[in-house]
């Protein structure tokens, strides 16, 4: 049996000879002159759409290109939460084909993603918001999405830590989505990786474009730091950079690209077994596998590159994080980070063909990357491959801007920084 | 960040509220070419990774709306003027 599957007999196996056996999961990879497929940005979703490309398309020879290292960027700088309780028709099928992916990745890829489904808990503090929030339950239900309305007796035996009676914001319930949760996200990145990589796909690292080669209206490869590489097709999946590297083809995209902070705590035993969201504040949190607690809020509100934000949001943060649960109040802040999340119009994303023939874009995720890894990568991987969209992310248009047909999930109109 | 308002002198970013982009002009809702004109206005923006021009207004302060040029890399700010006074200069050049 080889080490290249993963199974509890290659863990034996190894271990009898002290893990000398293991090999890299993928190669490092060096260009090729030319390609089928390039995908510009070894994320999540360019290495999802990887592994689809070879594994569901057919399609093997594919290179990802990164300018750093792969996982480096957000999919190694999220909160880890999976979830599909969306409202909107353009959106709740997209994100619960991204849910069932979830659901089998592990299989799917043999690797160990610790995908953990221990709910999503969306709190709610008066009448009105008890009666969105029962609208968008509803919604899910009508498209076979699980989701269920909470009372506050049934909240305190799973969060009993929550200050219930809070004078401002008392806790009146909750929408819970109990296949919602939690998932290892740089395993994500290293699965697909390695699941692309075993079917031929080139990762190369250290690799970053400079320029598109366009000619008559089509893609025909592009200019990077090692050297100029043939394409019939290329896809970007640049998140943060998409407005970047959109730019060198040419293209002003509907993006701005934002801040978003992220926190975890020192190490503690088991205290919160849930996702939960205050739904007053900017505040969410749950609990890793080594006892942190990873909480987050909501982006710094202006254009930035930077990759850190700035302390007033901090202090919002975790103002919202003492409203809700006072008992973390004497846990030392480990570590803060920031991520650049591609803010679009409207708050919802583009998989979609673009101006210049054979080139496809993945872009405009906002704060939501994350859980669409799976379905974004699969979208965009049916999009390169058969030239028309997916059924469950056709409503994810580069023109709906032009045409009127945005998706306003949040209601939050035209303005990124709202989002 | 603080941001050196000419008004009030410097303070910090939390008194601000952000609007985006200082640099998009509104269009001629007459001109033949509105409609693309304004989608381009409404929704499409530039995204340097760079200098900014931006538009911000001291909102818990002396409520001015201010253009801020800032390095939205570093997050270092160059400049801040105030958005009549670009406004302003604007008119006078289109004269």
């Amino acid at each position: 049996m080889s080490t290249d599957h993963y199974s509890i007999f290659s863990v034996l196996r190894e271990a009898l000879r002290g893990h000398t056996g293991w090999k890299p999961a993928w190669r490092d990879a060096a260009p090729k002159a030319a390609y089928d497929v390039v995908i510009v940005g070894g994320g999540g979703h360019g290495l999802a759409a990887a592994h689809y490309l070879a594994k569901e398309f057919g399609i093997t020879n594919v290179a990802v290109v990164e300018k750093g290292w792969i996982g480096g960027g957000n999919v190694g700088r999220n909160t880890t939460i999976i979830r599909s309780n969306y409202l909107l028709p353009g959106n709740i099928p997209f994100y619960e084909h991204s849910m069932k992916l979830w659901e089998g990745l592990e299989q799917d890829l043999n690797y160990n993603a610790m995908i953990s489904q221990r709910s999503v808990i969306n709190l709610f503090h008066s009448d009105g918001q008890r009666d969105a929030y029962a609208r968008r339950g509803n919604a899910m239900r009508l498209h076979g999405v699980d989701s269920d309305l909470m009372d506050v007796a049934e909240l305190k035996r799973i969060l009993p830590m929550l200050d219930y009676d809070n004078a401002r914001f008392p806790v009146k319930g909750a929408l819970r989505q109990k296949r919602g949760g939690t998932v290892r996200h740089d395993a994500v990145a290293w699965g697909y990786a390695r699941s692309a990589d075993g079917r031929g796909v080139d990762i190369i690292q250290n690799c970053e474009v400079t320029g598109f080669r366009i000619e008559g209206g089509r893609i025909q490869g592009l200019e990077t730091s090692r050297g100029f590489i043939g394409a019939k097709k290329v896809a970007l999946a640049c998140a943060g950079n998409s407005s970047r590297v959109a730019a060198m083809a040419g293209m002003r995209l509907p993006i701005e690209s934002h801040v978003l902070q992220a926190f975890v705590t020192e190490g503690i035993k088991p205290f919160i077994d849930t996702v939960c969201t205050f739904g007053a504040g900017h505040f969410y949190i749950s609990q890793s596998d080594k006892g942190g607690l990873v909480f987050g809020g909501d982006i710094d509100g202006y254009n930035s590159y930077a990759q850190r934000g700035n302390l007033p949001t901090v202090e919002d943060v975790c103002e919202g994080g003492m409203a809700l649960m006072p008992a973390i109040g004497r846990v030392r802040l480990l570590r803060s980070w920031g991520g650049i999340m591609d803010m679009s119009m409207d708050g919802s994303p583009i998989i979609d063909r673009t101006p210049v023939e054979g080139l496809y874009l993945n872009a405009g995720w906002c704060y939501g990357g994350f859980k669409a890894v799976p379905a974004a990568g699969h979208c965009l991987a049916h999009l390169i491959a058969r030239d028309e969209p997916h059924p469950v992310a056709a409503a994810y248009r580069l023109d709906r801007f032009a045409t009127g047909r945005t998706i306003d999930e949040k209601g939050m109109g035209a303005q990124p920084n709202l989002h | 960040m603080r941001i050196a308002c000419p008004f009030c002198g410097p303070r910090g970013v939390d008194e601000f509220a952000y609007l985006g982009d200082a640099t998009v002009k509104r269009p001629n809702a007459d001109a033949p070419d509105a409609l693309p004109a304004f989608v381009e206005y409404v929704y499409l923006r530039d995204n340097p990774a760079g200098l900014h021009r931006e538009l911000w207004q001291h909102a818990l302060g002396c409520q001015s709306w201010l253009v801020v040029t800032r390095n939205v890399r570093t997050h270092v700010i160059d400049q801040v003027e105030a958005a009549r006074d670009v406004a302003a200069a604007r008119l006078s050049e289109a004269e």
